[in-house]
């Protein structure tokens, strides 16, 4: 029995989390992936399991501001770092400029995708804010200046997200519609270019 | 999953400290497809060395002109990278067609150059696969095969190598760099990946125990006029089924210089070294791009079900070659 605890101590670890600004210490094994420390451990459920294999983008957090998949990413490996979730994106009762955008342009259907949609979305305007090209840019040199955020751009940058119910046209446009009103009230900052920095 | 230990390593000396020489033990990146190979069981570390606080995360220039990229760059880092944009055009779009956002804001450049095949029978474990289980056969030879390897395999292995920004660092002439415990060490890009022969298990020279730190590209102005063109069977987000990175310097009418390099058609990043010979020195024109083509399709092997990928390659070089050549007239 004793030897059996121990073994079990050298396959976990107490780890402290913060996530949405604040700190939460818990025991994993470091199997634990973040998407299922979120979920099992810390009733943080608005981070949705779709394929748990890094395809279909449901399960998508910012981590220190940047958008990553949380069903690949160990919870162990993430303590450290800065982690957003859909329950920390809005400013209180205020909701981001994405979330408005999204229930004001029906932007899902379900919406069972629509956090992932969400997080994915606003790591996306930061990153389109920070001059970042796409695979439909025609030109990356960094001469040719950012590209406009057309439909073309954002239907590409936002291909990790899928929806089964098919809301692509709504999302889209709800994407188009925050990138604009996110610009104009400057609530996006500098978080893509300033590699490393917090939220 | 198999349970594991977890430790993170500060630098490149403790890192390879840690994992010493032992086989059940892996280095930790970004874990885009070493997390996903130990939750289909394909991948069973008893140890990881978390490596993504490493001090390898800068991209800089060298006085000579070479760009050193280290090997916890991010790829959305590595694409975003002004140098990378404006020296080498090709690589920046190789990583940005490869993945999503979120992956690309995850894997690093060391693990990107070891990431593994996406063959169906490597990834399901209950199947037989020379590469995952040596001596246990390859069933796709006779089954499932469309999007497997043209060029270079073996009657052991036919699978193809995932990635699309090593096709790109094969174009330029990269040099990845190491850590082992006897000091650093590097080897060519071109040497990395071993022949598949009877040996499909073993994929590189890198030497057990050993870290990759970084990759260095030499100047070449000819990449800054390169170009990576992928086919895939959806608009986003797929491996390729054929891709192509390639430069090329016309003068006059005459291809001055030219890199080719292929993906997804062999177990590793294939570089069009008969292709560029027949260019080099001939008129930039169709005629010359066929023939260049079919030099390096000359020793292609296709499979019953794979063959559509000798013409792909064809269309692919002829097609962008000539963009190349238009856009270096104007």
């Amino acid at each position: 029995m004793r030897k059996k605890l121990l073994m079990a101590s050298s396959a976990s670890s107490v780890i402290t989390l913060k996530i949405n600004g604040e700190k939460y210490t818990l025991p994993v094994d470091h199997r634990t992936t973040l998407l299922d420390a979120l979920r099992e451990r810390l009733a943080l459920t608005g981070t949705k399991k779709g394929c748990d294999q890094g395809q279909c983008g449901a399960c998508t957090v910012l981590l220190d501001g940047r958008r990553a998949v949380s069903c690949l990413q160990l919870a162990v490996a993430a303590e450290g770092r800065e982690i957003t979730t859909i329950e920390g994106v809005a400013d209180g009762d205020r909701l981001h400029p994405v979330q408005q955008a999204f229930l004001d342009l029906d932007g899902f259907q379900c919406g069972y995708c629509t956090p992932g949609q969400i997080c994915s979305a606003i790591g996306m305007i930061e990153e389109h804010a920070a001059g970042w090209p796409s695979a439909v840019t025609e030109d990356v040199r960094p001469e040719a200046g950012p590209p406009a955020l057309t439909v073309e751009e954002i239907r590409e940058r936002m291909s990790g997200n899928l929806c089964r119910c098919g809301a692509y046209v709504s999302i889209v446009e709800a994407v188009a519609r925050a990138a604009e009103v996110c610009v104009d009230d400057e609530t996006v900052s500098s978080v893509a270019g300033a590699k490393g920095a917090a939220a | 999953m198999r349970e594991f230990e977890y430790q993170r390593a500060f630098d490149v000396a403790g890192a390879v400290a840690l994992l010493g020489a032992d086989p059940d033990t892996r280095f930790l990146g970004g874990g885009t497809n070493l997390v996903d190979l130990m939750k289909s069981g394909v991948e069973r570390p008893a140890r990881l060395v978390d490596i993504r606080e490493l001090p390898l995360d800068e991209i800089q220039s060298a006085p000579d002109g070479s760009l050193r990229i280290g090997a916890t760059v991010t790829n959305g880092d590595l694409a975003a990278h002004p140098e990378v944009r404006r020296r080498f055009p090709a690589l920046a779009q190789a990583v940005l067609a490869g993945a999503s956002g979120q992956l690309r804001n995850m894997a690093t450049v060391g693990g990107n150059l070891l990431q593994r095949t996406r063959c169906g029978y490597f990834t399901d474990v209950t199947q037989p696969c020379n590469k995952r289980v040596p001596g246990t056969g390859c069933p796709a030879i006779e089954g499932e095969h469309h999007n497997h390897a043209i060029l270079g395999a073996s009657g052991h292995c036919v699978a193809v190598h995932p990635s699309d920004m090593a096709v790109a660092l094969a174009a330029f002439d990269a040099v990845v760099h190491f850590a082992t415990a006897d000091g650093p060490g590097e080897v060519p890009l071109a040497d990395f990946y071993l022949p598949v022969g009877d040996t499909p298990h073993r994929e590189t020279v890198l030497p057990a125990g050993a870290l990759i730190t970084g990759i260095t590209l030499p100047p070449a102005p000819v990449a800054a006029h390169s170009r990576y063109r992928k086919i895939r069977e959806r608009a986003s987000y797929a491996f390729a089924i054929g891709s192509l990175a390639a430069a090329l310097d016309v003068q006059d009418g005459v291809v001055r210089d030219a890199r080719l390099a292929l993906g997804a058609v062999a177990s590793r990043p294939w570089r069009a070294a008969a292709a560029e010979r027949v260019l080099i020195g001939a008129p930039a024109d169709a005629e010359t791009y066929v023939a260049a083509a079919d030099a390096e399709l000359a020793a292609a092997r296709p499979l019953p079900h794979n063959g559509y990928k000798v013409d792909l390659v064809r269309n692919l070089v002829v097609a962008v070659l000539t963009e190349l050549a238009e856009e270096a007239a104007r």
